[in-house]
C-alpha cells in the first residue's frame, strides 16, 4: 500500500479515536449496564438479563412518560415549523441591514446557555412571575397563574429554545429557490398568495422537514428544560433516566430507559428520513 | 396601429438610469430583438414589459390598452426566463399546465392542451419527468411550452439560449424562429449574442447605456450600421481612423482611398469600417501590400490577421479547399468601394 492511500485513514484517525473513546465506549457501557439486574441491598447483580427491558416495556408508568415525551416532541416540532417557516420566509424577504439584524435576533438565543434561558422562563412562568403580574394587572384573574410544572410551560420553553434550528434549516432551503420561478408563476397568472402556497412553500419543504428532524430529536432527548420547567411532576424520558440514576440509584434501569430512548429516536428519525428522501429524491438535488 | 408600444419608457435605480426615454413600436407577429452588452438596459426593458419592474416614467400600450399599471399576473404575457425558472417540484406536464390552471381551465382540457404544447416542442416523451431529470435543452423547451400554452399576445424571451451548448443553441435558433412564425406570436428576445439577434429577428433594437443605438432589420443593421458602436458590436469589423482629403477621398496613413460622395467636410477625422469578409486577399499584383501575421483555420473559413500600411486588419476568406496563406506570407488586399462605411466620429 502506498503512503498516499493511507493518508485519509491517518488524517481521520484521531477524530475516530476521539469519538470512539468519548462517545462509543460510554454508549457501549450504558448498553451493557442495562443488561444487568439491580438489587436494592446489593446493587448491580452480575449476570445477563433482559428483566429491565421487560419491566420498562410492561409498566404503564413508563408508557406514560414515553408517550408524554414523544407527544411533546411532536407538538414542539409542529409549533416550531408553524413559527419558524414563516419567520425564515420573512427574513429572506427583508433587505439589509434589517435582514442581518433580525437574523441575529433569531439566532441570538443560541448564544445563551439553555439552562440560563430556561431559568428565565421559570421566573416568567412562576406563581409570582411576570405572567401572573400581567394576568392580574389586566384583571383576568386574582389567583396566581403558573405554567411551572405543566406540559404547556415545557412546550413554550422548548419551542423558544429550538425554533432557531428550524429557522436556519428553512432559511437554507429558501436560499436555494430560484427567485425567477416565483416571477414565472406570477406572470402565468398566479396571485401572490398562490405563488407562496404552490411555488415557494413546496420548494421550502425539504428545509421544513429536515428542521423537523432536528427539532424532534432535540426535544425527545431534551433534559435541561423539562427538568427545570417540568420537574418531577412532568417527567419526560430523559429526566426519568436521570432520576433512576441519581435518586433511586438503579443504574441498570436508568441505562435501560436511556437505551430505549435512543433506539426509539433512531427508529423514528431514520424512517422519517427514508420517507422524505423517497418523496423528494426525484425533485431536489 | 402598432400592437405593442413603449412610449418614453424610463427606469431609474436611484442615481442610475438603466433605461432612458425609450420609445418603440412593435407590430403584431413581429420578432424583435433587444441586443446590447450587459448593463445596457435590455433586461430591464423586458421586465418592465412583463410587469416585474415598475417604470419610473413612460407608458406601455398593448393592443391599444394602457398596461403600465397592470400587475404581471393580469397581463397574460408568456415569458421564458434565462434560468428557465421551472418549478422543480412539478413534472414537465404540471409545469406547462400551471398557467392554464391559474386561468381556471378544467383538468381534462388542461392536460390535453399541456400535452399538445409539449408535443409542439417535441417533448411528448418526457411529460412525467421532473426538471432535475431533464437536460438543459429539454428544460428550455418545457419553459417555452409553458409560456406558449397560455396563448400569450406577446412572448418575452430573456436570453433563452445562453445556457445551452453551441451546437444545440444553433439548432434551437432555427426551431424557435420556425415555431414563432407558425404560431405568429409577437416576440421580444433579449440577447447579448449578435448572431442570435441577426439570425432570428425581423428587427433588431441595439441598446447602449440605456439608449437605443439603432433600430433596423438584420441585413440593414449589418451593412449600414448607424455608428461605430453598432458596427463594432454587430458582427466583426475593422475600424480604421482616417482624414477626408476631398469630397470623394479619404487618406489613411498616407494611403489614399476613393470614397465617392461621403458627404463629410474636407480635413475631418473620420472612421472607416470594413467587415473582414469584404476583403479579398490574393497573391496577384492588385491591391495594397500586406503581410500575414496570423492564420487561423475555422473550417468553413480562414481568419487572418494581416499587417498593412493602415494598421493591423482582420480578414476572413472562405475555405475553397486549397491551402491558405501562412504566417509571414506576403499578399495583396483589395475591397470594393461599397464595403466601406464612414463615420464622422473618431474610433
Amino acid at each position: 500500500m502506498s503512503s498516499s492511500s493511507k493518508t485519509p485513514y491517518l488524517m481521520t484517525g484521531p477524530g475516530v479515536l476521539f469519538f470512539a473513546a468519548l462517545l462509543g465506549v460510554p454508549m457501549l457501557l450504558t448498553f451493557l449496564l442495562s443488561l444487568h439486574a439491580y438489587d436494592f441491598n446489593t446493587g448491580v447483580v452480575p449476570g445477563w438479563t433482559l428483566t429491565n427491558y421487560v419491566d420498562v416495556l410492561g409498566d404503564s408508568y413508563f408508557h406514560k412518560i414515553f408517550g408524554r415525551t414523544f407527544g411533546l416532541a411532536l407538538l414542539v416540532t409542529v409549533i416550531c415549523a408553524l413559527i419558524g417557516a414563516p419567520e425564515a420566509y420573512i427574513l429572506s424577504r427583508l433587505s439589509n441591514p434589517w435582514r442581518s439584524i433580525f437574523l441575529l435576533v433569531v439566532l441570538g438565543p443560541l448564544l445563551i446557555s439553555v439552562v440560563v434561558r430556561t431559568l428565565g422562563w421559570a421566573l416568567f412562568f412562576g406563581g409570582k412571575g411576570v405572567l401572573t403580574m400581567v394576568a392580574q394587572g389586566l384583571g383576568f384573574t386574582d389567583a396566581p397563574v403558573s405554567l411551572m410544572f405543566t406540559f404547556t410551560g415545557m412546550t413554550i420553553a422548548l419551542v423558544h429554545v429550538l425554533v432557531p434550528f428550524m429557522v436556519i434549516s428553512v432559511w437554507a432551503s429558501l436560499q436555494k429557490i430560484d427567485p425567477q420561478s416565483e416571477d414565472a408563476a406570477l406572470t402565468l397568472g398566479a396571485s401572490k398568495f398562490t405563488v407562496l402556497r404552490r411555488i415557494t412553500l413546496p420548494q421550502a419543504m425539504p428545509g421544513i422537514l429536515s428542521g423537523s428532524i432536528i427539532v424532534f430529536a432535540l426535544t425527545a432527548s431534551a433534559f435541561a428544560t423539562p427538568a427545570i420547567i417540568g420537574g418531577r411532576r412532568m417527567k419526560v424520558v430523559a429526566t426519568a433516566a436521570y432520576d433512576e440514576y441519581l435518586s433511586t440509584l438503579n443504574w441498570p434501569l436508568g441505562a435501560t430507559i436511556a437505551v430505549l430512548l435512543l433506539f426509539a429516536n433512531i427508529v423514528i428519525i431514520v424512517s422519517y428520513n427514508k420517507l422524505v428522501e423517497r418523496r423528494f429524491s426525484k425533485v431536489f438535488e | 396601429m402598432p400592437f405593442l408600444t413603449l412610449s418614453n419608457l424610463t427606469k431609474s435605480f436611484g442615481e442610475f438610469t438603466a433605461v432612458k426615454d425609450m420609445t418603440l413600436s412593435i407590430e403584431k407577429g413581429e420578432f424583435i430583438s433587444l441586443l446590447g452588452p450587459s448593463g445596457c438596459g435590455k433586461t430591464t426593458t423586458l421586465q418592465m414589459i412583463a410587469g416585474l419592474l415598475e417604470p419610473s416614467a413612460g407608458r406601455i400600450l398593448l393592443d391599444g390598452k394602457d398596461i403600465t399599471k397592470t400587475p404581471p399576473n393580469k397581463r397574460g404575457l408568456g415569458i421564458v426566463f434565462q434560468s428557465y425558472a421551472l418549478f422543480p417540484h412539478m413534472t414537465a406536464l404540471e409545469n406547462v399546465a400551471f398557467g392554464l390552471e391559474m386561468r381556471g381551465v378544467g383538468k381534462a382540457e388542461r392536460v390535453e392542451r399541456a400535452h399538445k404544447a409539449l408535443q409542439q416542442v417535441k417533448l411528448d416523451q418526457f411529460t412525467h419527468r421532473f426538471p432535475k431529470e431533464m437536460s438543459g435543452g429539454q428544460r428550455q423547451r418545457v419553459a417555452l411550452a409553458r409560456a406558449l400554452v397560455i396563448e400569450p399576445p406577446v412572448l418575452l424571451l430573456d436570453e433563452p439560449l445562453s445556457n445551452l451548448d453551441a451546437k444545440l443553441r444553433e439548432d434551437m435558433r432555427i426551431e424557435l424562429r420556425l415555431l414563432q412564425q407558425d404560431i405568429g406570436v409577437t416576440t421580444i428576445l433579449v440577447t447579448h449574442d449578435q448572431e442570435e439577434a441577426l439570425s432570428m429577428s425581423d428587427r433588431i433594437v441595439v441598446m447602449k447605456d440605456g439608449d437605443i443605438a439603432q433600430i433596423a432589420a438584420p441585413l440593414d443593421l449589418y451593412e449600414r450600421p448607424a455608428n461605430t458602436f453598432v458596427s463594432d458590436f454587430v458582427g466583426k469589423t475593422n475600424l480604421i481612423s482616417g482624414t477626408t482629403t476631398g469630397p470623394d477621398s479619404v487618406t489613411v496613413d498616407e494611403e489614399d482611398l476613393s470614397l465617392p460622395g461621403h458627404g463629410q467636410p474636407t480635413g475631418q477625422t473620420v472612421t472607416l469600417s470594413i467587415r473582414p469578409e469584404k476583403f479579398h486577399l490574393s497573391s496577384d499584383q492588385t491591391g495594397h501590400e500586406v503581410q500575414v501575421r496570423a492564420a487561423i483555420f475555422l473550417g468553413s473559413s480562414w481568419l487572418y490577421r494581416v499587417e498593412s500600411s493602415m494598421g493591423d486588419l482582420f480578414v476572413t476568406q472562405p475555405n475553397t479547399g486549397m491551402p491558405g496563406f501562412g504566417r509571414g506570407d506576403k499578399a495583396r488586399i483589395s475591397w470594393p468601394e461599397g464595403a466601406m462605411t464612414l463615420f464622422s466620429e473618431a474610433a
